[in-house]
């Protein structure tokens, strides 16, 4: 295996939902000189008080475990999967794109959206405002057709990712 | 369990005495005045004011590396947060066990730019293991208890506690630490067998091993120590140490070489190089240590003991690693190691040791033995006699001496030597002194310090006046920030860009001004009756100005960038070639 080879990872975190928590983890990567491509985190068990991490990185093996170990070490982290390594997972992506156009441009942009199965949160007669969920690549192409049909612009949630299977977190 | 309430600032009294604390190191301000208060009203808890807040986490390292305890600290909001700051990264990089309370601003002002007003949470996040602001007078004895827990367990280090004025005020419930668990911080102390197993016949089957051991051997505790002489005593291996591992096995042994890396010795350093089993207990392959990491112990197998699994495969992969307290993996070990019949091979163990003795040979810390200025190494291995058969302890601050104190003075024993390794910080060496000496008010403490880097923290002097705290502080006064100047001669020319000390006070005078002794020695012959003289002193602080020659190097030196193999001897010794471009930015 080419030890300088980056590999990109998809790690999930589970963290005490306490001030500061995110701030240890950012703080984390951008002392350390680690990549974050994307990071998302909300409150997932409420009676806990458990928030989930779900970030993308890359790095090479050594790297990438290094992150895991420094993840690991912060007091407020239970536990750190990388669903990279552990098996098959899936990651979707939740994007919202605007999209203004009229005549062609906008009947295409709708046909795409039907393709792609995005639904229509928001129309005027001028705009469309599409909810899409797939995955990075999927919004990726989806956006960059938009590109081409008056996008104005796109929000994205970035990665939550899961392993596939009974066995849970 | 108790459901009297009390104030947050008694409550962080009585979680202090119940956490075993008798000695906290401080400063007080607008911020912390309740704990002041209610610190007035009892006796158990002694607090010693220090001059600056960077000198309380010091002095509390001082007291925490010399004892084994979490070392306290308690410092005011804004200005006494930040200067904290610098003693809670040195602890951080050391792995020192300190709780430190910081007042705060009340929680109504907080986020407006109070006066005396920081973020100190956020600026100490990246200085300390963890950190807390405690907003409820009912979560205050927990989050204690929690950072005295965290701060011990594991890999030791700093944890600081930020804590609102009015939370300090308010009434609350106290609960006792047997209450307190910690919801996910669980450190792995003990080791996996099997890979004890793995380790232990890798170490049977060695030709040409090494133990290269750290600070994490000290930090496990005296216990370690012991285990760690017996497995090297049984297995008739040389061993090495780090700048942070000195004294867990005793340098009067005839299997120790002497500390390794960038002034280790040769011996060392050549056994690092040539190996083919490295057994790494509790240190962590600093940069330094292992020099070019491309050339690091090339050819050889390595066992990586550390209780921090992101110390493992950090900088350099290892064949074996163990996760787990030294002092519980060394148990295991030197058991598996007694239960098993096979020995290594006696003969390569005998033509390795052939091998060391040749290096040895070269007598690497040798130096220009002149009458007619004061050598630094003379002066230390005057010290060294002087101190011989005596109960003492050594802190430093940082530079050539700091080096120099490690090459000359042998410890036998854990927790007798306290110096700033990872931050390398000018300064901690007097207020460390104190610290050790607080805790130790019978033993020797001797400061071994340069001019420049007395200076840094030299107001602390008042307060081991203050407390009568006869700490010894030894200046090598070489009027240069040697070290700086040694780089500036060795990797720029020569070019000596503001590393001369210059307008020096008159050291004695100082001492005379605080009511402490005062001594110089300006020629050979007077080294030994100043030492003699400040050793005699009990009473009081003792400054003593050893003036030394100023051009003096710091050899054996691996140059930045360079390899063990590569190391220089002395001022005869040129480098191979030019340092690299690579190995100039270094540091």
């Amino acid at each position: 295996m080419d030890e300088h080879k980056i590999e990109k990872h998809t790690i999930a975190v589970l963290v005490d939902n306490e001030p500061g928590v995110l701030a240890r983890v950012i703080g984390l990567f951008s002392g350390r000189g680690y990549n974050i491509e994307s990071l998302t985190v909300a409150e997932v068990n409420n009676a806990d008080h458990l928030s989930r991490i779900t970030l993308v990185t890359s790095g090479t093996r050594m790297i990438i475990e290094q992150i895991k170990a420094q993840l690991s070490r912060l007091v407020p982290v239970h536990r750190v999967h990388d669903l990279t390594d552990e098996g098959p997972s899936v990651e979707r992506e939740l994007a919202l794109v605007k999209v203004a156009g009229t005549g062609d441009k906008r009947i295409e942009a709708l046909r795409l959206a039907d393709i792609f199965k995005a639904t229509v949160l928001d129309a005027t007669l001028t705009s469309f405002v599409f909810e899409l969920t797939g995955t990075t690549a999927q919004v990726d192409d989806f956006v960059g057709l938009m590109g081409q049909l008056g996008l104005v612009e796109a929000s994205r949630t970035g990665v939550v990712a899961m392993s596939k299977g009974a066995t849970g977190f | 369990m108790s459901e009297q309430k009390l104030t947050g600032a008694q409550i962080i009294i009585k979680a202090l005495k119940d956490q075993g604390v008798d000695t906290i190191f401080g400063y007080p301000g607008g911020a912390v005045l309740p704990i002041y208060d209610a610190l007035f009203q009892q006796n158990d808890l002694r607090h010693i004011l220090v001059r600056h807040e960077q000198a309380a986490v010091h002095a509390a390292e001082g007291y925490a590396r010399s004892t084994g305890k979490v070392g306290c600290v308690l410092v005011t909001s804004g200005p006494g947060a930040t200067n904290a700051v610098t003693g809670l990264l040195d602890a951080l990089c050391d792995s020192i066990p300190i709780v430190c309370l910081s007042g705060q601003v009340p929680t109504h002002l907080i986020g407006n730019d109070a006066f005396q007003e920081a973020d100190t949470t956020g600026i100490t996040r990246p200085c300390t293991k963890h950190n807390y602001l405690v907003k409820d007078v009912n979560s205050l004895a927990r989050t204690l208890h929690e950072a005295f827990y965290v701060a011990r367990s594991g890999r030791p280090g700093p944890v600081l506690i930020d804590v609102p004025k009015d939370v300090q005020f308010a009434d609350g419930v106290y609960v006792p630490p047997a209450e307190v668990k910690h919801k996910t911080y669980r450190p792995q102390v003990k080791p996996e067998i099997a890979r004890i197993e793995e380790a232990v016949e890798l170490i049977a089957n060695a030709k040409r091993p090494i133990f290269y051991t750290g600070g994490g051997v000290i930090n496990a505790g005296p216990f370690a120590a012991k285990l760690l002489t017996q497995f090297v005593k049984a297995t008739g291996f040389p061993i090495t140490s780090t700048l942070m591992g000195l004294g867990a096995f005793p340098a009067s042994d005839s299997q120790w070489l002497g500390m390794l890396g960038m002034h280790g010795t040769y011996e060392a350093n050549l056994a690092m190089y040539n190996c083919d089993v490295m057994i790494n207990i509790g240190a962590r392959f600093d940069d330094r240590v292992t020099g070019k990491l491309s050339e690091f112990a090339p050819g050889s197998k390595k066992i990586h003991v550390d209780i921090d699994p992101s110390s493992i495969n950090k900088t350099v992969e290892v064949d074996i690693p163990i996760v787990g307290d030294c002092g519980a993996v060394l148990e295991d070990m030197l058991r598996i190691w007694k239960a098993r019949a096979k020995r290594p091979d006696q003969a390569a163990l005998k033509s390795w040791w052939g091998q060391i003795e040749g290096w040895r040979a070269r007598n690497c810390l040798n130096y220009n033995r002149t009458e007619s200025v004061i050598k630094p190494q003379y002066a230390l291995e005057r010290l060294r006699e002087a101190l011989r058969g005596k109960d003492h302890y050594v802190t430093t601050e940082v530079g050539q001496h700091q080096m120099w104190a490690a090459q000359f003075l042998p410890f036998d024993q854990p927790n007798r030597w306290m110096t700033s390794g990872g931050l390398g910080t000018m300064g901690y060496g007097l207020p460390a002194a104190i610290g050790a000496q607080i805790a130790h008010p019978d033993a020797i403490v001797v400061d071994v310090s340069g001019e420049a880097s007395f200076l840094m923290n030299m107001q602390e002097i008042g307060t081991a006046v203050q407390y009568r705290a006869p700490v010894k502080i030894f200046i090598l006064n070489n009027q240069y920030m040697g070290m700086v100047r040694q780089w500036q001669e060795l990797l720029h020319g020569s070019r000596f860009s503001q590393s001369y000390s210059e307008a020096l006070p008159d050291f004695v005078k100082l001492a005379e001004a605080w009511g402490c002794v005062g001594l110089r020695a300006t020629t050979v012959a007077e080294v030994d009756d100043v030492i003699a003289k400040m050793l005699a002193v009990t009473d009081r602080p003792c400054i003593v100005d050893i003036a030394v020659d100023p051009k003096e190097n710091c050899f054996p030196m691996i140059p930045g960038g360079k390899a063990h193999n590569e190391i220089l001897l002395g001022p005869e010794d040129k480098p191979s070639d030019a340092t690299p471009e690579d190995g100039m930015v270094l540091v």
